[in-house]
């Protein structure tokens, strides 16, 4: 018993003496075996992306047309075209309405590499279509430069300020009613505020009158005029002064009611 | 008085006194200058019949004076006591003395004065509105020669019936003088209250105003029938100015042929109910034609180079045409014969002179004349045909037009533009009781129907 134990305390005592000088220097290890000489096979290297065919038909459209483009790639498992295409299968066309003239670029990528190839499609403009023939100024539009006659208080014969106005209102009707030969335009008679409204459709009358027979001894064509009298029904104002009753005693020009 | 004074400073002026014409200015006598004092106090209701007696009251006095027959006597002098039928009436003990309104004397004597008293009262009954209504002569000296008129009116419950019981009891009493009530009668005239000139119609005193027309364009210048039957007017509905006849009756259209003519205008419909005069530029010149009512057999009578417009036709002789020319310069109005001979002017030249009318005597007819004022300030005249002698009704306020004659041949309706806008008025043919009847928009052209 007595014996075991001094065995015991001796080993521990050896294994602390060990830990102890282990720990203050390390021996290096011993280097490994070569391994042995391994026989190698030569695989063949991954093959390149091809582009047989990446092409436009037509290569060249006019504006708002189209082209297809096709292709067949191999040798590759990511296939772009850019300008808006996107991802493609290997083989495969798509429409492209370009707007502009354009070069498409497709784009190969697989294990051998990547590999690019464009086609471009050339848009041109379409020729411009045919001017149209100069518009004619609208009917009202060109009424718009004649001049009201004027007239005198509880008169209707034509003043020589109307007829300078006039003479020039006919050369300017025989032209509207060369440009507009199915028009019929009407002279307007109006009268100021004073007379009785009753009188006033008469004396109205008179003025319109009296203004279409001048214009038709010009040339116009009497057919072509009509008249109709508003008396003071229609005043283009309305103050009780000479100038606003100067302008209310007119001939007035209108494409009708 | 006014008058010469105008005169006198125009001459002083002017340093013209050749120039300043005396007019012969005379009082046309349509209305009576002397009349009958009228008492009309307010009446009482018993039961529902309360509720409308302010109605009532309102309408019977204003009828009553507004027919020129009558100075009012003013409410204000009215004994206490107001006998309310025959048997509240007391014979006083001594002549002179007072029964506080119960004896006939009390209102012949001042401060009332008045020759008649229109009393009475209402009652509900039978789900009716009843009026008790007489009609006393004061100045008798016993009741039983007093009473002059008493009956019953009845009328529906409500404010429209104690107007209409009011009016009826106004009439009869208005018959007692030879007088015509208005109740009844109607205004045509044109409005642009909606936007649009529209032929219109009232009742006489403004109310039950409502639109006939509704074509949107320009629609003016109305005239009755005799018969009040027919309205015709001018409108551009059709795009020239043309005649429109409608029925006053169903509202409808009647078939009137325009003649091919820039303008047909100024209708005016023949005592006969056959016929229409009108104006129309068929020939060049505005001219006065007549044609069978639905515009066929026309003919022309009128023939002159000048603007000629509104014929109006004598309502009694059926013969006499007055219209309005131009023939002699300014507008002025003449008379012709039927068949168009016998042309002569009525005014005298002055001014502008429009808007002829009949009285129904077929004597004197109203019209419009700038005479004495400014061009356009037209003024309301009458002139006796025969005599042409004339007397101004209207003084300048604005300008006044388009006299038309009531029915009674005693009042006028005709647009002044005194309040500022155009608008209907009408009055006693002595220029008096000038009532304004409308307020909305602008109104014109009034005519007075049956």
């Amino acid at each position: 018993m007595l014996l075991k134990r001094k065995w015991s305390i001796i080993c521990i005592a050896i294994a602390l003496v060990m830990v102890a000088s282990g720990c203050k220097k390390k021996a290096p290890p011993p280097p490994p075996p070569a391994p042995p000489p391994t026989k190698t096979v030569e695989a063949p290297p991954p093959a390149a992306p091809d582009i047989t065919e990446f092409s436009a038909e037509p290569s060249s459209i006019e504006r708002g047309g189209s082209s297809t483009l096709k292709w067949t790639v191999t040798n590759a498992n990511q296939i772009t075209i850019d300008n808006g295409v996107g991802s493609v299968q290997a083989t495969g066309s798509r429409s492209v309405y370009p707007n502009q003239t354009t070069t498409y670029t497709l784009r190969a990528t697989g294990p051998g590499g990547t590999l690019s190839k464009s086609a471009t499609v050339n848009v041109t403009a379409p020729p411009p279509p045919a001017a149209p023939p100069p518009a004619k100024p609208d009917l009202g539009q060109r009424m718009s430069a004649l001049q009201d006659a004027y007239y005198d208080y509880d008169k209707s014969d034509v003043r020589d300020d109307a007829r300078s106005a006039l003479t020039k209102d006919a050369d300017l009707l025989k032209s509207i009613f060369q440009d507009f030969p199915d028009a019929v335009i009407t002279l307007e008679g109006h009268c100021d505020e004073r007379g009785s409204a009753e009188y006033n459709l008469g004396l109205g009358d008179r003025r319109a009158t009296s203004a279409k027979d001048f214009l038709v001894q010009l040339g116009v064509p009497a057919d072509k005029l009509k008249t109709i009298s508003y008396g003071k029904e229609r005043p283009v104002c309305t103050e009780s002064n000479e100038e606003c009753w100067q302008r209310n005693r007119r001939a007035h020009f209108s494409t009708g009611q | 008085m006014k008058k010469t004074l105008l005169a006198g400073i125009a001459v002083i002026l002017l340093g013209l006194s050749v120039l300043w014409a005396q007019g012969n200015d005379v009082v046309i006598k349509i209305i009576n200058g002397q009349k009958t004092v009228l008492a009309a106090p307010d009446l009482h209701g018993s039961g529902a019949a309360q509720n409308f007696m302010g109605a009532f009251n309102d309408t019977l006095f204003s009828d009553l004076q507004n027919s020129g027959f009558f100075d009012m006597a003013p409410k204000g002098m009215y004994p206490l006591q107001v006998p309310q039928r025959p048997e509240d009436f007391r014979q006083p003990p001594r002549p002179g003395t007072s029964m506080g309104g119960l004896a006939l004397a009390d209102w012949a004597s001042p401060p009332v004065s008045t020759n008649y008293l229109a009393t009475g009262y209402t009652a509900e009954q039978n789900g009716q509105i009843v009026l008790y209504g007489w009609l006393f002569d004061v100045g008798q000296p016993n009741l039983a020669n007093a009473q002059i008129l008493g009956k019953r009116y009845f009328g529906s419950v409500d404010e429209a019936g104690a107007r209409l019981v009011a009016h009826q009891f106004a009439a009869d009493i208005l018959a007692h003088w030879g007088g015509t009530s208005l109740f009844g009668t109607k205004i045509y005239f044109v409005s642009n209250r909606t936007g649009h000139k529209e032929i219109w119609s009232m009742d006489p005193d403004g109310s039950n105003q409502k639109q006939l027309t509704s074509f949107k364009s320009i629609s003016i210048m109305p005239a009755i029938s005799p018969d009040g039957s027919k309205l015709a007017f001018t409108s551009y509905a059709s795009g020239n100015p043309g005649i429109f006849i409608l029925s006053t009756e169903t509202g409808r259209r009647l078939p009137f042929y325009n003649q091919r003519a820039s303008l047909n205008a100024t209708p005016d419909l023949m005592p006969d109910g056959k016929q229409i005069l009108y104006a129309s530029s068929a020939s060049g010149y505005t001219q006065i034609y007549v044609a069978n009512l639905d515009g066929s057999n026309l003919r022309r009578i009128s023939s002159s180079r000048a603007i000629e417009v509104e014929p109006k036709v004598n309502p009694k002789t059926g013969n006499d045409i007055v219209f309005v020319s131009g023939r002699t310069g300014p507008q002025q109005i003449f008379r012709m014969n039927f068949d168009g001979t016998g042309v002569e002017r009525l005014t005298n030249g002055e001014g502008e002179a429009s808007n002829p009318c009949w009285n129904p005597n077929g004597e004197v007819i109203a019209f419009s004349w700038t005479r004495g004022y400014a061009t356009g300030n037209f003024n309301i005249f009458l002139m006796d045909v025969a005599s042409r002698e004339y007397s101004q009704l209207t003084h300048s306020e604005g300008r006044n037009e388009n006299p038309s004659w009531a029915p009674d041949g005693r009042h006028l309706v005709f647009m002044s533009t005194r309040s500022g806008s155009h608008e209907i008025y009408t009055m006693l043919a002595d220029g008096t009781q000038v009532h304004q009847l409308t307020s909305a928009g602008n109104n014109w052209t009034p005519v007075w129907g049956k």
